[in-house]
């Protein structure tokens, strides 16, 4: 059984454009009809530029936004629809590891108080012996070096680390991953990816990875899911989908991953304003192979091989009938 | 323990801080001058003696006339800024009159910083309909000119001590509640608060421990230049006649009364307890720039990417 | 086009809450701060019960508080404020003829506190971090913490009674108090549309001192903006771009720079209008200028309840107008300030 099961999520944040917000409410939808499946021990990645939903996804899995509709299943049982103990307890189960570690720490508080934060939370008495084997898990040792030190005390990696000490003391079985490695050196990125990976294996954690780097997900993840402005695009096991594209875009997206070897495809134009998303396919506007059908209609899933599924006209029947 | 942290915090920055900022070195020194002189100078409860301790530096109470002076007398060996109409002597008024401005300055923003930073934080946390009424409501106070508003409700209660606390006190309710729910706003979007949800932390935890603890150094920046403004508005009540009943020493009715006698020239009744008003204002507007200095820098750190 | 149209129209929806907010507010303050108004207004001690009572009566304070409180609006709504107790004539007549020696006085704040503040401004931003930067930026906080009505006092002081350079106070010489017949009541407009260069001379002798006193306590605030303003813009890459082009540094200063960091120093001048009332109470006293601030305090002093209540709601409803003036010109000169 799947440790997470998302079907149909949607997400929308109102839009309150200066004095109007007194006014009218519109909404955007930042994740549209999303649907994937996140087994035990096991990673997926969410693929996609900024602004394609992938993070929101990763935020509306947590129950952490408003306006979300479909379900989110953690162990069958909707998180969406959680409140009081049984939400506290997925808290307690599911953590997330944000991007930018100078903001996800709290300036104003120790790493003692940081990591042990949790622990508090969930009225579990803070032995000190908890507290130092998350820190040695996340690589920060020894423990006592660390634990009086505020955030502006350490390096970027170390704030990452103590970001994941904090994720880790509460033993969760899910961890979202919120491009974790993307705000940091190149050096200090490896060490990271190699402890994340560890740390999987160790602890039979499942991760849900967000990232814009194909790279990345390539070495993380067993699955990925490709997003573009709110929808996927194209999902299936990494190797597959990242070995053989189907989708324009993924293909697109791999041509311009260094050392991919391809041609590169340089996509012209902008993500088009997610208030107004363009008719039929959403990449239409940027797609080199465009043609009139994609206009018309949005396309459909289809399921290419097993597990290997593609959103994309030219996927249903290969070639435009006169 | 944690409430007694979050109150000294502000004190522990301070006192970190001062040995980098020149400005704020001269403004400390300014205004624990002052604080002194006036606490030591000021009225001492004692009926019999009510300004015993001024008695002790220059040899005059500041409320008494004595036959032996001179009136209106320019400053002198004897009366180092002079003598009054009253037959006063004008040097014990002055080092005596900080009591009023200081004691009214400190209880009134501390009464605004208070219920407008409380009324901030749920404002900005809380968002929705609240956070609008709220807002509309503190803006509309907020644009009326604070001097006029002041003069007006301590004009309508009786003159006197409590009634200018309350007076100016609030007129700055808006000022916090603005300050406060702006700095809510901004950290309330950072991801630690974020990651204190996702890690099922409860609201009130979540405000008063990670979004409260950082408003603190802009409420402290705001509160030394409200200070120094609030001395000004004091001033301005005691100069208008609102402030403490007279004999009491007050800067800005020692200046109304020095007005009188301005086209004969007696410029030391105005000049020195004028002068008084200023510098303890530019002290805490000292204090102020120093602290704002040393909050923005960390504030326009750009994150990388 | 349109999304100008819409801006105005939802800024004018969103002052009618926000003015009746603080007509409320003001209300509620002048009602429900402790101590009895009418006690306070008949001056305290000694006063017949009879007196109190039929001073609130006057007054309408005797029925229930949201019947004052309708009585409250009406009165607003019709701008008619009643009459003076002090002086007999209705409060919106005092008001309308005092508000041009306040504009006048207004105008002259702004004009000095632009001129001191954008120019010492500028002049620390260009030497920032020198000497000259560190005693602008002191002379600007000293501007904040100066009594304004110390400062007007000293002026009087050294100008008009040790150099008797200027007048004392007022807005027109003694001898003109019976001859010159106001139009505008814009002194400055009334002395030019006579042909009376004399009493040009004198209206200008007599406001010069007030508008100074006023301008100095906004200087602080208006050069600390453009201190800031100028330096921003002076790291932008155009300004790098200008002089690169060799450029003498004075034209890349006051061309380049000083045009695009007027536009942040222009809106927030327009907001400062509060503060410049505030500021207009004391130099009006201190300088008996017949104008609206000075009224204000003289009712206040002389408990005239009809004049206060007018007087402060004059005051709102008019800064609320200035303010939806300023924002909405501002909206349609630079495009930016709509979000």
């Amino acid at each position: 059984m799947a440790l997470l099961e998302v079907k149909g999520l949607t997400v929308s944040y109102p839009v309150a454009v200066g004095l109007s917000a007194f006014i009218s409410r519109r909404f955007l939808v930042a994740v549209d009809r999303v649907s994937f499946s996140l087994p035990e021990g096991r990673t997926l990645a969410l693929v996609g530029e900024s602004g394609c939903g992938k993070s929101s996804t990763g935020l509306a899995v947590l129950g952490l936004l408003e306006h979300v509709g479909g379900e989110v299943l953690f162990r069958g049982k909707d998180v969406l629809r959680l409140r009081g103990k049984a939400l506290k307890e997925f808290r307690r189960r599911a953590q997330i590891v944000f991007q930018d570690p100078y903001e996800s720490l709290n300036p104003k508080m120790k790493v003692r108080a940081i990591v042990g934060e949790p622990l508090r939370i969930h009225g579990i008495r803070g032995d000190e012996g908890r507290l130092r084997r998350a820190l040695d898990l996340a690589g920060l040792s020894p423990p006592d070096y660390f634990l009086e030190k505020y955030p502006h005390e350490l390096s970027g990696g170390e704030r990452q680390r103590v970001a994941i000490a904090a994720a880790l003391i509460l033993d969760p079985e899910l961890l979202v991953l919120d491009e974790p490695v993307s705000n940091l050196d190149v050096s200090i990125k490896a060490g990271i990816m190699n402890l994340l990976r560890d740390l999987q294996e160790e602890l039979k954690l499942s991760y849900l990875f967000i990232t814009h780097d194909l790279a990345d997900s390539f070495f993380l993840s067993h699955e990925v899911a490709v997003m573009y402005l709110g929808v996927t695009v194209e999902q299936g096991e990494t190797e597959e989908v990242l070995l053989h594209p189907v989708h324009p875009y993924t293909k697109a997206l791999l041509s311009v991953a260094p050392g991919s070897g391809r041609e590169k495809v340089i996509l012209s134009g902008d993500v088009p304003d997610p208030l107004h998303p363009p008719p039929g396919c959403r990449f239409h506007p940027r797609c080199p192979a465009a043609e009139k059908r994609c206009v018309e209609a949005p396309p459909g899933e289809v399921e290419l091989s097993p597990g290997h599924s593609v959103r994309c006209v030219k996927a249903e029947s290969p070639r435009e009938e006169p | 323990m944690q409430i007694a942290r979050f109150l000294f915090y502000p004190i522990f920055v301070l006192l970190g801080s001062v040995r980098r900022q020149r400005l704020l070195q001269v403004g400390l020194a300014i205004v624990v001058a002052h604080i002194l002189m006036a606490f030591i100078c000021g009225p001492t409860g004692n009926k019999d003696d009510p300004y015993g301790l001024t008695r002790w530096i220059p040899p005059y109470n500041p409320t008494k006339s004595y036959p032996e002076i001179p009136r209106l007398a320019p400053p002198s060996a004897a009366h180092w800024m002079g003598t009054d109409h009253l037959q006063r002597d004008v040097f014990s008024r002055v080092i005596s009159g900080g009591w009023a401005p200081i004691v009214v300055a400190f209880s009134s923003i501390a009464i605004s910083l208070t219920i407008g930073s409380i009324l901030g934080w749920i404002s900005g946390f809380a968002g929705g309909l609240l956070d609008r009424v709220l807002s509309l409501s503190m803006d509309a106070i907020y644009s009326f000119p604070s001097m006029i508003l002041a003069i007006a409700l301590v004009a309508v209660m009786q003159p006197g001590l409590v009634p200018m606390i309350m007076a100016i006190a609030v007129v700055y309710i808006p000022t916090y509640f603005r300050v406060t729910r702006a700095e809510v706003l901004q950290i309330r979007e950072q991801t630690f608060v974020e990651a204190a949800h996702a890690v099922g932390a409860p609201w009130w935890r979540v405000l008063l421990r990670h979004i409260a603890p950082n408003t603190v150094n802009a409420i402290m920046a705001v509160s030394s230049f409200n200070i120094a403004d609030a001395i000004l508005t004091e001033a301005a009540m005691s100069f208008l006649g609102y402030g403490l009943p007279p004999p009491a020493p007050d800067w800005g009715f020692d200046i109304q009364n020095g007005q009188r006698f301005l086209q004969s020239g007696y410029w030391w009744l105005i000049t020195f307890p004028g002068l008084m008003i200023l510098s303890l204002s530019l002290g805490f507007g000292l204090i102020g720039e120093g602290i704002s200095d040393l909050v923005n820098p960390k504030r326009r750190r750009k994150k990388v990417g | 086009m349109g999304g100008i149209g819409k801006y105005i129209v939802q800024r004018v929806l969103l002052t009618i809450p926000m003015l009746f907010i603080l007509l409320t507010a003001v209300f509620l303050m002048l009602r429900l701060m402790p101590g009895d108004p009418v006690l306070a207004m008949l001056g305290g001690r000694n006063v017949s019960p009879e007196l109190i009572e039929q001073r609130r009566k006057e007054w309408g304070l005797d029925k229930p508080l949201h019947v004052q409180y309708l009585n409250y609006l009406a009165q607003v709504v019709r701008f008619d404020f009643g009459k003076s107790s002090r002086t007999g004539r209705p409060v919106l007549y005092e008001l309308r003829t005092r508000l041009p020696a306040t504009l006048e006085l207004a105008f002259g704040g702004i004009f000095f506190a632009a001129l001191f503040g954008i120019t010492t401004g500028i002049w620390a931003a260009v030497r920032a971090d020198k000497t000259s930067d560190h005693v602008v930026r002191l002379f600007h906080i000293g501007s904040f913490a100066i009594p304004i009505f110390w400062l007007g006092l000293m002026f009087q002081m050294v100008f008009a009674v040790q150099l008797d350079w200027l007048p004392v106070a007022k807005r027109v010489s003694g001898i003109y108090a019976y001859t010159f017949q106001p139009i505008t009541r814009f002194y400055f407009l009334d002395a030019i549309l006579l042909r009376d260069g004399k009493l040009l001379l004198d209206v200008f002798k007599h406001w010069i001192l007030p508008a100074v006193t006023l301008g100095i306590a906004l200087t602080g605030f208006l050069g600390r903006m453009t201190r800031a303003a100028m330096l921003e813009v002076l790291d932008a890459d155009y300004v790098t771009t200008a002089r690169s082009k060799g450029l003498a540094e004075r034209v890349v200063i006051l061309k380049h720079a000083l045009r695009n960091a007027l536009i942040p120093i222009v809106t927030v001048m327009g907001l400062q209008f509060a503060i410049l009332m505030g500021g207009a109470v004391l130099t009006e006293t201190v300088f008996s200028w017949p104008g609206i601030a000075g009224f204000l305090v003289r009712s206040l002093d002389a408990r005239d309840w009809n004049a206060i209540q007018g007087t402060i709601v004059f005051i709102g409803v008019f800064i609320a107008t200035v303010n939806l003036i300023v924002d909405i010109l501002y909206s349609i000169i630079d495009p930016r300030v709509r979000y």
